[in-house]
Order: structure tokens, then sequence, then C-alpha cells
């Protein structure tokens, strides 16, 4: 069984309307965010509170935040999980340092909840995170996000001319970015997990983009008159099953951590279906448009000569 | 196609599998969970070693008073941070009052001229050492009082960039609450003698000094008492005994049959003990602990035997407590809450049903599609994506790697990167085979055209992988541990596993054949 039986699409010929594609769908991301004023981050990164509860008998969103009283101004009350399980997530600002600050927020909302006569509860999890400790794991972040795509971008600035690896880095920014927006649209916000995505998306992202710069390199050799663009078309066309094949089978796989992997889980498969069907976009589209302008326009021919005779060395 | 090599290549396989097997079987006790999947809770602490530090610059400034005290020169010292001033020096034994206090601060601080006297700072590495010693100090103690709440596997270290907070993992933990009150008790014991009190404030208590606190004096709040009435007493600042000088405690009750601790002292402790109270019969020795006067008994006679006992209002929890707490000995500096999370033990459970009905689900799905669309050779796939799986399962429990639910997200990835190597390779065979080629030489071909881009793909992954490990945080190191190890292992079952499968399949068929389901 076949996808595609020798697929020839002309990818390259597409490249200015999906790069205007891509270009609005970030800018409309960004806009977005600055409109919210700044990206959602999560109490990870914020400082805060968050408490979830099993409540006995079915609970509606209402009356826990009823039961909340003066607290529920700046609380955020979700289901946590499917309705059947009767949990709530109730998530606080920290309101200052300190031991007894930390629990304050915690130990308030269990005495309203009591107090209120929602019936029996119990505490299944939660986090209080200090504003110190979210300002160092948010520096942290920054500083891994930065670090794994500057190493990346070293590791095929090495294995394959210049251009590529702008290219490739141009698509994970993109992969990275289109990924964000959607968060923000879907209402997720930034947590620990979701840049583990993110970072795993980077690296998924450069996969892709990898195997079709090696089939250029490897075609390259064999029809050395033809233009850049032919080539790297023709690597888009050959690779084209394999790059959708395994699309389809790891959006499969994250498809059933999305649904059977429970709510903790939630954003980071959410981030990463939306990063792999980017990533593969990008592979097909952006990632070889930019290696080519970047090519065209610093002579192409001696930068191909590096690859080859490293190539011929290994 | 050699048959020798295919059975060593077969013998291989089995026995990496039967290695990784073998390493976490069985998997309740060689597979480490994290606090997200057992339960527990995961705590950071701030160290304030700015405490530790005006301690030491506190204690450094006294006991040179006192020396000086003791040879006749009287001075003024005033201790700050990390440094002190030394004021009111007689001029005709300046150079007396250099040799002593250089012999006493010489190795720590340098001297300056200051205003009216000499400004005595703190070396910079001195400094960082104390804040140091701090931490290292208080993380040995919160060793101690976990060891003793009986806490099993607990975990706890250094944290953080500056290295001054700690963090305590604490899995299967019920009370937290009492964790964490143990935990951050400060705990210092100090006993000193009584100069005059209780009074029920401040102002009557200072009237016979003049309404100002002497130098060697401080004001020390009693315990709360039932009553409610405050009560003051002045005390000597340096105290007369220490904790450090305690060897043991526990709980007990005093007279009146309430709880109490007793604690005894080491031999150092007795000496200090016997000398104090065989000088000061008949006066007051309070029982200090957290700068609060839990009692002030009177000293009857010299006590040589090396047990006292401190009484208050305690319930027997809090004599319990108490008594842990001062055996595992004080904090050197004030502990502040940064981060505390907790899961409790149901939501771990359904975190790891979740986690194994995702993971399967997600193994089935693409197990359907890779035999469908690859058919024989989907096979293949379907067997190195679960060696790769074993064997991933084996590097864990080998290394005591800790398995988080981000972890199974890891596995599930493993999952999707196995099949990506799989496809790579499968894809290039059909094109092989396309172009005319024998089984056997698109075989070859496939494998060995497509090996270096799956080594490209894998460093770009490993590099990602490796950088998050380095950032992260509990359970975000178990998914970098899980996604770094899968991709290590992929490498050799979709290449070496998933090849000798079809090494196997190839040789019970002709030499020339272009048959291959695939």
């Amino acid at each position: 069984m076949r996808i595609f039986d020798n697929p020839n699409f002309d990818f390259i010929r597409w490249r200015w309307h999906t790069s205007i594609l891509s270009i609005v769908l970030v800018l409309a991301g960004i806009a977005t965010v600055v409109v919210r004023g700044g990206m959602p981050l999560g109490v990870d990164f914020t400082g805060g509170t968050v408490v979830v509860v099993d409540f006995a008998a079915p609970i509606d969103e209402d009356t826990v935040r009823d039961a909340l009283g003066s607290q529920s101004a700046d609380a955020v009350v979700q289901r946590f999980g499917s309705a059947a399980e009767n949990q709530m997530m109730i998530r606080l600002p920290l309101l200052s340092e300190g031991n007894e600050a930390l629990d304050a927020a915690a130990a308030a909302v269990e005495q309203g909840l009591r107090a209120a006569g929602v019936g029996e509860f119990t505490v299944i999890s939660r986090e209080l995170v200090s504003p110190t400790v979210g300002a160092e794991l948010r520096r942290k972040a920054v500083w891994a996000t930065i670090t794994a795509l500057g190493g990346i971008l070293l590791y095929i600035g090495l294995r394959f001319r210049f251009s590529f690896a702008v290219g490739a880095v141009v698509a994970t920014f993109h992969d990275i970015l289109i990924t964000l927006a959607f968060l923000v649209w879907f209402g997720y916000d930034l947590s620990l997990n979701v840049v583990a995505a993110i970072l795993t998306i980077a690296g998924y992202s450069v996969n892709d983009t990898v195997v079709i710069f090696d089939r250029v390199r490897e075609t390259q050799r064999l029809a050395r008159r033809e233009g850049l663009e032919t080539v790297v078309n023709r690597a888009v066309n050959q690779t084209l099953s394999r790059t959708v094949i395994t699309a389809g089978t790891s959006v499969l796989a994250v498809l059933a951590l999305y649904l059977f992997g429970g709510e903790v889980l939630r954003s980071f498969a959410f981030a990463m279906l939306v990063g792999i069907v980017a990533g593969t976009y990008s592979t097909v589209f952006i990632a070889s448009a930019v290696a080519i302008v970047l090519s065209n326009r610093s002579a192409a021919a001696p930068a191909a000569q590096s690859s080859e005779r490293r190539r011929a060395r290994a | 196609m050699n048959r020798n090599s295919l059975y060593w290549k077969f013998a291989l396989i089995i026995g990496v599998t039967a290695l990784a097997t073998w390493a976490f079987t069985p998997p309740s006790e060689k597979v480490r969970l994290g606090l997200d999947l057992r339960g527990g809770v995961h705590l950071v602490l701030g160290v304030q070693t700015d405490d530790a530090l005006r301690l030491e610059v506190e204690t450094t400034a006294e006991q040179l008073r006192q020396a000086l005290a003791d040879e006749g020169i009287h001075v003024t010292v005033s201790p700050a941070l990390t440094e002190f001033t030394v004021t009111g020096v007689p001029s005709d034994r300046d150079a007396q009052f250099r040799t002593i206090a250089d012999a006493h601060t010489g190795q720590s601080y340098d001297r300056t001229s200051a205003p009216g006297g000499y400004l005595f700072r703190m070396r910079p590495n001195v400094v960082v050492q104390t804040r140091r010693d701090a931490v290292t100090q208080a993380i040995q103690t919160i060793e101690r009082r976990v060891d003793e709440l009986g806490v099993a596997e607990p975990n706890i270290a250094a944290y953080g960039s500056e290295g001054d907070q700690i963090m305590v993992q604490l899995p299967g933990l019920h009370d937290v609450a009492r964790a964490k009150e143990i935990i951050r008790s400060t705990a210092v014991l100090e006993l000193k003698l009584v100069e005059a009190g209780p009074m029920p404030d401040r102002e009557s208590l200072l009237q016979p000094y003049g309404g100002t606190v002497p130098a060697d004096m401080e004001v020390l709040p009693g315990a709360p008492d039932p009553g409610g009435i405050p009560m003051y007493y002045l005390v000597r600042r340096v105290a007369a005994v220490t904790g450090n000088d305690l060897r043991h405690a526990r709980p007990t009750l005093d007279e009146f049959n309430m709880p109490a601790v007793s604690f005894t002292l080491n031999r150092e402790g007795v000496a200090k003990f016997s000398r104090v109270t065989s000088q000061n019969i008949g006066r007051q020795l309070a029982i200090v602990l957290d700068g609060q006067v839990q009692s002030a008994p009177v000293i009857e006679s010299a006590i040589t035997q090396a047990e006292a006992r401190i009484t208050g209002n305690f319930t027997q929890q809090q004599v319990q407590d108490l008594a842990l707490i001062l055996r595992s000995g004080a904090l050197p500096a004030s502990l502040t809450y940064l981060e505390e999370r907790e899961v409790g033990p149901s939501l771990g459970a359904d975190s790891i049903r979740a986690g194994i009905i995702s993971s399967l689900t997600g193994l089935a799905l693409v197990t359907l599609f890779m035999l469908f669309y690859y058919r024989l050779a989907g096979v293949n796939a379907f067997v190195s994506m679960v060696l790769n799986l074993v064997i991933l399962l084996g590097f864990m429990a080998y290394l005591g790697a800790v398995m988080t639910l981000p972890g199974v997200a890891g596995f599930i990835l493993t999952i999707a990167m196995g099949v990506d190597s799989n496809v790579l390779i499968f894809e290039r065979i059909r094109e092989e085979l396309a172009a005319n080629r024998t089984a056997r030489q698109a075989v070859n071909a496939g494998f060995r055209r497509v090996f270096i881009t799956i080594v490209d793909t894998h460093v770009t992954s490993l590099i990602a992988a490796a950088f998050l490990f380095q950032f992260g945080t509990g359970p975000i190191r178990g998914f970098a541990t899980t996604l770094f190890f899968g991709l290590i292992s992929n490498v050799f079952t979709a290449v070496f596993v998933s090849r000798t499968l079809f090494e196997a399949i190839l040789s019970r068929k002709p030499a020339g054949t272009t048959e291959l389901s695939i």
C-alpha cells in the first residue's frame, strides 16, 4: 500500500504563499499575546497556589466559587478530569512570601469549602510556588530553550552548510511560535510540562528537516547540473511518504496521550499535537524555502563543495 | 547470508533483552517511581544564610569584648551583618588592644581604622564559606530529622542557582503539616543566667539599669502561658551552655505529671554546666528555646550530673517533636518555604493507570497502522518498538532513574521516534525495490543510506533532551531521562534488531529474489 505513488508536487513554487500563511499565524499569535498583556503563565512561573480537590458528591464550578466567598475574586475554578470524577482545580495567586503566606491561600480554600458545607472532600494535590522559585524556573526555562536551540544549530551547522542550518532553525522557531499561539488560543497556560513539550518539538522539527537535507546532500552529488530548487523539490517529494507517515504515527501516539494520559499531561499532549503538525508543515514548506533563498544569495557552488569534501572523508 | 553470523546476532539480541528484563524484574521493586506517581511531597526551602553570618559576627565580637575585659580594657562593640566596630579603646592601651584583637580575628577579619575606633570586616571568602557551611549544616540537620520521622527513601539536596536553597522530597508522606513544622524548627537551645525578672513588661525590668539594656545582656520573652500574662527576663547575652553540648533528648513527665523533655549533656556540656551552677547558687538559670524562656528554675546546688528538663505547657505530641528536633541538632539559620508540591496517593495511582493505558493505546494504534501499511515488515517495526521499551525500562531500573508522569510521555515519544526510524528505513527499501534492485540489495542499501540520517536526527533530539535534563526539576528530568535513553536504545533496535529480522527473512529465500513483504 502506498499513500503517494512517485509524488511530484511543486512545493517550492508555493513557498511564498505558505510563508505568508505562517507569518499571518505567527503575527496573530503575537497580537493575541500582546492584547492579553503577556503569555499566560502557570503557577510554575508566576508563583501561586493550585489545589485539586476530590469531592464525594457531584458538584459544579459555581458551587465551588460560591463556597470560596471573597477568595473567588482572584480564583480560577476548573473541572479536573472528566465530569464523573467530581474533581475541581482551584488556582489562586500568592499574596506574599514567607512560611505562613505560602500555606495561607491553600488553607483558606480548605476552610472555605468546609464552612460552606459542600460535602465530603479530600485534597488530592497541592502546588504552592513562591515568586522567588517562579522567577528562577522562568529563568531556567528560557535558558534551557536558548541553549538547546543553540546546540542544535551548532550541530546542524557542523553537519550541513550554514544556509541549511539557518533554514532548520527558522523552521524550528516557526513551530515553537505556532505552538505557543495555539496554546494561547485554546486557553492553556505555559507550565514546566509545556516547556518540555516545546523543547521536544524543537528536536522533532529539526529531525524532520534533517531527513530532507540529508536527501538533498545525497542527490546533489548525482545531479550537479540541476539547480538547487529542483534538487530540493525532488528531495521533499522523495521523502514525502516518510514525512507524512511519521507525522501520522506520532500523532496517533500523542493522541493516545492526549485522550488517556490524564489531566496533568493534557497541556503537554496538546502542545505536542500542534507542534507535530506545524513541524511537518514547516519541514515541507519553510525549511527548504529558507535554505534555497539563503543559498542563492551566497554563491551556491563553493558552499556545496565543503559538504561534499566532508562526505568524501567520511 | 552467513547463517552463523545470523545466530550470533540473534544471540546478542536475546542476551540484551534478557539483561534488560532481568534489570527491571520485578518492576514494582526495581522501577523507582517519582513523587507525582507514588504520592508524596516535594519541598523547597530557602536558607536565610544572613542569620548564620550575623550569629558568627556577633559571637566573634562578644568573645573579643570578653577577652579585652579580662585584660581590663573596656570597649563597646557594635556588630552588623558582616562587620563590627570597636569603639572606646583607651589610647594608652592601643598596642595591647591590637595584639589581642588580631589574635582573635586575624584569620577571618580585616581590621581598619574607623571614626573613634576600629572596623573589623569579615573577609569575602569567609563570608562565602560561612554561608555555604550554613546550607550544608542545615541539610545535615534536616536529614537527621527526616530520618527520625521514619520516611523511606527521602531525597534531600542543595538546590537552586545560588546554592542557598534545599530541596526535600518525602515520598508517601501523610502528615505533611507536621513534617513541615519539624523540618523548619530552628530549635536553638540555650541555658542563660538570669539577671532580672520575670517581669510583666520591659520597663519595670530595666528600671534598675536606668532604662537601657546593659551591653552584655538581653531581654527575652517568656513562653506564652495559659493565663496570657506576658513575661520578660533580663538574661546574659552569652549562653552558659548551648544545644551544641546536647547528647540526647527524650520525652518525659515533670513533677506534676505534665509532658516535658529531658535532655542530657555531653562531657564538655557537663563541665560548663557544673561550673556555672556552682558559681551561681541561688540565682535563676533560664532554659531558652528559639529565643523564648521556657522556664527559669533557681539553682539550688551545684549540678554535676548531666540531665536537665525543659518544662512548659506542652502536649504529648509537642514534647515528642521537640525531643526529636533537639536530638537532630539546631539549624544554623532560619528557613522559609519557597515551594511545596504535594500529590496524594489516589492521584498518583490514577496517573499510573492513565500512563499505562495511554502507552498501550499508543503502541496498539501505531502497530495496527504499521501492520496494515507495511504488512510483514510491520512485524519488524512492532518487535523493535517493544524491544526498545524493554531496553529503556532496563536502563531506567539499572541506573536507578526515577519514573515520573512526564516520563510516561517520554515512553510514548520513544514509540514515535522508533516508528520514525522504521518508516525512514522501510520507505527507502521500497524506493530501492522500485528501482529494480533485488530484495537483498534493497535491504542493504536501505539500511546503509539511512543510517547517517538516523544518526543526525537522534543527535539533535539528544541535544534537546540533554538540555532539558540540565534545567529540569524532578518530573521534567524524568521526561528527559526516558527520552535520552529511549533514543539511544532506539538506534540499537531500529537499526540492528530490525535489520537482523530482515536478514532472517531473506536467508530463507533464494539469492536473487525481488520479493519482500514491505
